[in-house]
């Protein structure tokens, strides 16, 4: 099990970090989610098509797992409003690669609700019918991967209408699905397709908690070293520094569970369901305690529309519930560890 | 030094003194001798000058042949804390009278640091060493906390040797025989019923100068080092997924349906996640270590160690229901080792309060992480620049 970060995947990031600093400051993803736009085209295709990071998935073309997580950390650090988790991740993920995708110059999704839940669309002679609620990133997409009852996967291009949802997440917008007799290419009839595809997604999801977690960390460090009360500068009070070392022993808990599920999902490892129920239940709640405190520790500025504090609790809020609760990995983690109810 | 000279120096060693021949003592004196003891000390000291990362291949030859080996255990003060201070910071001849011993285990070493006045504030100590007629010093004082006191022949200690000064800056370290008249040891009784520590009453103990370490003065600069090792030793160990504590509990489930409700299902679930990340924390740790990138992962291990420990232990002896309430033996006895394996629950969940309070509180570990990790600024001290004989006590 490899932890660290190769120095191929540290160029990575600090390639994603500079793009993401330039073209989508955090000012600038507060003043699209005030403006109510949504994603931002010419950022995704600086991401996808300029850096090549929607076809990071694909072993054959040099890419891993393990860079697909880095750049999930990055863009939760910069809540960078893109497509990557639906199209990148997921939908390359059931997939298993698309040359569509992977270019970066169209974008897809895992027709599924967010939170998780069984296919619930049926197929009849290649044609697809059914409802779809709070799907993530759906509303951009040009292809649909669909799961249907019994966990056949197909591909959707036309033949359907996405209508936006208000989410609690503003810099993820979800969207309904509705699917009325349009025709599909099947992709497998392997239900395990899915599963892995699941898994996948809620192992690197991880990743991007870490991300969310180490930006309310570093953001409310740097806040309390400067702000000064009662003729001190607040970080100098044991009472706040005790709660920041202990919010910096979770992210580092975070990155290690993190990484781990990573490496495993890469390396294909016999552990890695384990490794992924762990991270998968661990990191969301890491992200929504950094994001609280963040937001606490600030005092008033903290909980302003115009401070971006809040929007990193909307993104980790609704990241612990997708793809699986904490409560349901854990479920999980009972049977893979055999700790029955 | 490579790992092949290692390995013909290992094989000559066990040809010259063949395990399952020789009298224990008699292997370990050898292996010292022949620098296989701790391979990146000096020549002549136990070591060949070597990269610490090669004694895995030492330790793995002797193991597969069967050697004896000293016990890391009994002798853990010693090896952690005393041994890279003398190392440091004793000279040619204290080097060549102490290591070897210690090594050994033919000498055992405590460590006289903390007072009843002077814990988490070591340095308000207030034990005094005064220059006697002789040119020895006199020291007078009390110490507590004391593991191995009644089992050790030496122990470092640090005294004050110039109350006039701030508190940092008038501590001297020193090297103390436990053998001296003037040194008393009374067991300390814990909420346990053992008494694993000792107070140490230290009363006209004379030291030759010749035992001491480092420059006078200089004393708090030498603990440093003690107090680095103490950390990085209780924080290293390599653990299988389920190891500790966590396994013990988690055995107790598979074997005791009875046991088990809805509520302390999702509580072990929990301290499982927990565990297991805690155990991912400690490999991501030694990975960055090996990589030659020490993280500041460090500082968090003992206070996560500390929680977790609290959590498991607690949760154990509800688990247990009407079992917890009994308790395996409150005798008064002095073991020389902590083994939370050889006792039941009740005994896990006494002496894991300790874990949060020996070696650090958490709370200092949190100012440790808060200020050398996270860069926030210091609480501000009154004591800074007082002389320590002004200071209220």
């Amino acid at each position: 099990m490899n932890l660290l970060y190769s120095e191929i995947e540290e160029e990575l990031r600090a390639s994603v970090r500079d793009l993401l600093h330039d073209r989508s400051p955090i000012e600038a993803v507060l003043a699209r989610v005030s403006a109510d736009q949504g994603y931002d085209p010419a950022l995704w295709r600086a991401l996808a098509v300029e850096l090549g990071v929607a076809g990071l998935q694909d072993p054959a073309a040099g890419g891993s797992l393990r860079e697909v997580a880095v750049v999930l950390e990055e863009l939760g650090r910069s809540l960078a409003p893109t497509p990557f988790l639906g199209s990148a991740v997921l939908a390359t993920a059931a997939l298993g690669g698309d040359e569509r995708l992977a270019s970066g110059e169209r974008t897809g999704t895992l027709v599924l609700p967010f939170s998780g839940g069984a296919p619930s669309v049926r197929e009849t002679g290649g044609r697809l019918t059914g409802r779809v609620t709070s799907v993530a990133d759906a509303l951009t997409a040009d292809l649909l991967v669909v799961p249907v009852v019994g966990g056949a996967l197909w591909v959707v291009e036309r033949g359907f209408t996405v209508t936006p949802r208000t989410s609690l997440d503003q810099t993820r917008p979800l969207a309904d699905v509705v699917l009325d007799d349009a025709p599909g290419q099947l992709v497998t009839e392997d239900p395990a397709v899915l599963e892995h595809a699941l898994l996948t997604g809620a192992g690197l999801l991880a990743s991007e908690q870490l991300g969310i977690a180490e930006w309310c960390l570093t953001t409310t460090v740097e806040y309390l070293r400067e702000r000064r009360q009662f003729n001190r500068p607040l970080g100098s009070f044991q009472a706040l520094k005790h709660r920041l070392a202990d919010l910096w022993l979770e992210v580092v808990g975070a990155r290690a569970a993190a990484r781990a599920a990573a490496d495993a999902l890469a390396s294909e490892a016999a552990d890695a369901p384990l490794l992924v129920a762990v991270a998968a239940s661990h990191c969301g709640t890491v992200a929504v305690r950094a994001a609280e405190e963040c937001i606490q520790l600030h005092g008033g500025i903290g909980m302003t529309w115009e401070h971006p504090a809040h929007l990193y609790l909307k993104r980790a809020k609704a990241d612990q519930l997708a793809l699986g609760t904490p409560g349901h990995h854990r479920a999980r983690l009972a049977e893979l560890a055999n700790l029955p109810a | 030094m490579n790992e092949a000279d290692l390995r013909t120096r290992v094989h000559e060693l066990l040809a010259a003194y063949p395990p399952s021949e020789v009298d224990t003592l008699d292997f370990l004196r050898a292996r010292f001798d022949a620098g296989l003891a701790w391979v990146h000390f000096p020549l002549g000291l136990g070591g060949l000058g070597a990269p610490r990362t090669l004694q895995a291949v030492v330790d793995a030859e002797l193991t597969a042949a069967g050697a004896p080996d000293n016990d890391p255990r009994r002798i853990g003060i010693g090896l952690g804390m005393a041994a890279p201070t003398i190392l440091r910071y004793g000279t040619a001849e204290q080097q060549h009278r102490w290591l070897r011993p210690l090594w050994t285990g033919e000498e055992v070493w405590c460590q006289l640091f903390s007072e009843p006045g002077a814990g988490s504030d070591l340095a308000a100590l207030a034990t005094r060493a005064v220059p006697d007629a002789e040119g020895s010093w006199r020291v007078n004082g009390q110490k507590v906390w004391t593991s191995s006191a009644h089992t050790a022949r030496w122990a470092i200690l640090i005294a004050r040797t110039d109350p006039a000064v701030p508190k940092h800056q008038g501590i001297t370290y020193f090297v103390c025989d436990m053998t001296d008249p003037g040194v008393q040891v009374r067991p300390l009784r814990q909420l346990t019923g053992e008494a694993e520590f000792n107070e140490v009453f230290l009363t006209d103990v004379r030291i030759p100068d010749s035992d001491r370490l480092g420059a006078v003065g200089e004393g708090w600069r030498v603990a440093q080092t003690t107090l680095n090792n103490e950390r990085v030793a209780i924080g290293g160990q390599r653990t299988p997924r389920e190891g500790g504590l966590i396994g013990i509990v988690a055995e107790t489930w598979r074997e005791r349906p009875e046991l088990r409700t809805a509520e302390l299902h999702q509580r072990l679930l929990q301290h499982w996640v927990d565990a297991e990340v805690l155990r991912l924390t400690g490999e991501r740790l030694r990975q960055q270590l090996a990589a030659g990138q020490p993280g500041p992962e460090g500082a968090g291990g003992k206070l996560g160690f500390a929680r977790l420990a609290q959590q498991l232990t607690a949760f154990e002896v509800e688990l247990l229901a009407e079992e917890g309430l009994g308790y395996d033996d409150w005798t008064l006895r002095r073991p020389e080792l902590v083994d939370f394996n050889g006792r039941e629950a009740g005994y896990r969940y006494l002496r894991a309060k300790g874990n949060s309070i020996e070696g650090g509180t958490s709370e200092i570990l949190r100012n440790i992480i808060a200020e050398r990790v996270l860069g926030l600024p210091p609480e501000p001290r009154t004591d800074k620049d007082v002389p320590w004989k002004e200071l209220s006590r």
